[in-house]
């Protein structure tokens, strides 16, 4: 036996090694755990050389960055001076988008907005073969890291914790074959199943015929999977079509719009409710007002064809000592044949010309939201039939509304007055111009 | 250049195959690199991911070293090392499996061809790719059920490109050996 083994001393070391190494396959295999220890020497072997390396790398690039293309510097600043004036009106736009793009400052603005806990990580590593959807982070067991943590960025979820190391992790994507989580749409709460297919495309599952979602709509993280915090963006959708017995929706990571290199790790998750907006790209950049702007304005403000021929009317009565709104039916009313004539409208009447009175020309009393301030119409009119229609506010044309309200139609004896009763005002927007709202 | 000048592929007798010896730290720092190379510079340019340097070094030391028990050992640690890093849901074992065999055939072969021969090195390195896939492949479906596909032309493109890497990489880690 001896004999033999010295003979084929070779070939059964092989046999050995190879038995050696069936038996741990099959053992992982049949009870479904891991060797952690030889993945925790190999992993604590290799990921340190990362860490220095990346170090390295982002100080070699800084120092060529700072220093050695210094050279440079002059002709870049010509070709940049004969850029400015072409990229100054582009800049406006994009200096915003330039800010929110530094990734450091974008994970630090989410990660002191969202509620749940994080903890900032870089990625080291990739998986160790072509389509290995795993990545190795530099946050481990030492910082907190537990298996099943969930991992994100500001532009969504990115994968969960497979193993925790000392000193490092290891994130399985949601690109990954394997990966699964619970989703909801934004805008009809369609709950589904989103699967990795081991491509840049991730397949939304168990989403029935009849529940709608449509290309363009996102994908929220619903918070039934105990992994991802509910309300996290995961993708927009790319296509729809009906399956059997679910639909096949294939949506895009959201995560992968721009790389990745930093991420956090939620360490306590708190829910958050689906936003009812899209998710924007960037955050919109809203200046601030210009100075003396909550200040009210000396000059008066333009109005409308509507607010000038108000203005009229309030300046006529005025001139005539005559109130709005007063006295009982049938008390005379204004002379209003004198608004044509020059010299007889006040110059309160035209607000709008240059070097015109202060006096503002249609005062619109501050409303509450949504209802719509009543410009009134004078209430000592004289009674209209009902075939001449009343005075119109909104009417552009003064020489035509004049002459109608100050000179009444001849009344048939015994006739009686119609009242003309307002119609129920519509809530409005507020800024709705008085021209655009509807007529009372 | 240190290939053979002789022109000969094949060897007349095994006393004219010579051992090579390296240093402890390049046998350690070498495969070390070389799984190192493949975590980390993929993320930065995508399409290196197809290089196999674990396995062009495993065959490396194989055939230089010209032991059987050498080869194998090299490349069931240099496999368990790579399936370490594959992710938790890959079992260890099946990189491991591969690559023993690896190590021990291209030991086999050493002992009868003049391995420092450049197209020797060339031929090798594809033919040691190729069996690795394909390997690699029957077992994931015999002994993990996998679906994984197989894309020969693919697989042998990616192979010839593997060897010309490994030619220029075997005459960089020629510089290692120890010298008589």
């Amino acid at each position: 036996m001896e004999t033999f083994l010295n003979r084929y001393r070779n070939l059964t070391v092989l046999l050995l090694v190879i038995f050696a190494q069936l038996v741990l396959l099959a053992v992982q295999v049949k009870n479904d755990q891991d060797v952690r220890m030889i993945r925790i020497w190999t992993v604590t072997a290799v990921t340190p050389a990362a860490r220095v390396v990346e170090w390295l790398r982002g100080g070699s690039i800084g120092f060529v960055r700072d220093y050695i293309t210094l050279h440079d510097t002059h002709d870049q600043n010509r070709r940049l001076q004969a850029e400015v004036d072409r990229l100054k009106l582009e800049n406006i736009f994009l200096k915003n988008e330039l800010n929110t793009a530094d990734r450091a400052k974008a994970l630090g603005v989410f990660q002191e907005h969202t509620p749940s806990k994080t903890l900032a990580a870089n990625v080291i590593g990739l998986g160790a073969g072509a389509n290995a959807k795993v990545v190795f982070v530099d946050r481990g067991s030492v910082s907190g890291v537990q298996r099943g943590m969930a991992v994100v960025t500001p532009d969504g979820i990115v994968g969960k914790v497979t193993a925790a190391y000392p000193t490092a992790s290891e994130v399985q994507l949601i690109t990954d074959s394997d990966f699964a989580a619970g989703v909801i749409s934004q805008k009809n709460q369609v709950r589904g199943t989103l699967k990795g297919q081991g491509s840049p495309v991730c397949k939304v599952d168990y989403v029935p015929l009849g529940d709608k979602v449509a290309v363009g709509d996102w994908f929220y993280t619903s918070g039934d999977d105990r992994i991802f915090p509910r309300g996290f963006p995961v993708g927009i959708v790319k296509s729809v079509r009906d399956g059997q017995p679910f639909q096949e929706i294939y949506l895009e990571p959201s995560f992968l719009q721009r790389g990745l290199e930093d991420v956090l790790i939620i360490t306590e998750g708190v829910h958050q409710a689906i936003p009812d907006q899209a998710v924007a790209n960037q955050p919109v950049y809203i200046a601030p007002p210009p100075p003396g702007a909550d200040q009210p304005s000396a000059q008066p403000t333009p109005g409308t064809e509507a607010d000038k021929l108000r203005a009229e009317y309030k300046a006529m009565g005025e001139a005539q000592k005559h109130t709005y709104g007063e006295g009982p039916p049938g008390t005379k009313p204004p002379d209003f044949t004198k608004m044509g004539v020059p010299g007889n409208v006040p110059q309160a009447a035209t607000p709008s010309g240059p070097g015109s009175s202060p006096s503002p020309p249609a005062q619109i009393a501050p409303q509450p939201a949504g209802a719509v301030p009543p410009v009134k119409p004078p209430q000592a009119k004289p009674p209209v039939t009902g075939s001449a229609p009343p005075p119109s506010t909104a009417s552009s044309n003064p020489s035509t509304t004049a002459p109608l309200v100050g000179q009444p139609p001849p009344q048939p004896a015994g006739a009686k007055p119609l009242s003309v009763k307002p119609a129920p005002s519509k809530p409005v927007p507020p800024d709705t111009p008085v021209a655009d709202r509807p007529r009372e | 250049m240190s290939y053979s000048t002789s022109g000969r592929i094949a060897l007349n007798n095994q006393r004219e195959a010579k051992i090579s010896r390296f240093r402890t730290w390049v046998l350690l720092a070498v495969p070390l690199a070389a799984i190192f190379f493949q975590v980390y510079v993929p993320q930065f340019f995508h399409y290196l991911s197809y290089l196999e340097l674990p396995l062009l070094v495993v065959v490396y030391f194989a055939l230089m070293r010209r032991s059987q028990i050498h080869g194998l050992l090299i490349g069931a640690l240099v496999g368990l090392a790579q399936d370490s890093l594959l992710g938790t849901k890959n079992p260890l074992g099946m990189f491991g499996i591969v690559k023993t065999l690896v190590g021990y055939f291209a030991a086999s072969v050493s002992v009868r061809f003049d391995v420092d021969n450049a197209l020797v090195r060339l031929f090798l390195a594809f033919f040691f790719f190729v069996f690795h896939q394909f390997f690699y492949w029957v077992m994931a479906r015999a002994l993990l059920g996998q679906q994984l596909g197989f894309d020969l032309q693919q697989t042998l493109l990616i192979g010839l490109l593997n060897a010309l890497v490994g030619v220029s990489l075997f005459h960089f880690l020629d510089k290692l050996r120890e010298t008589a």
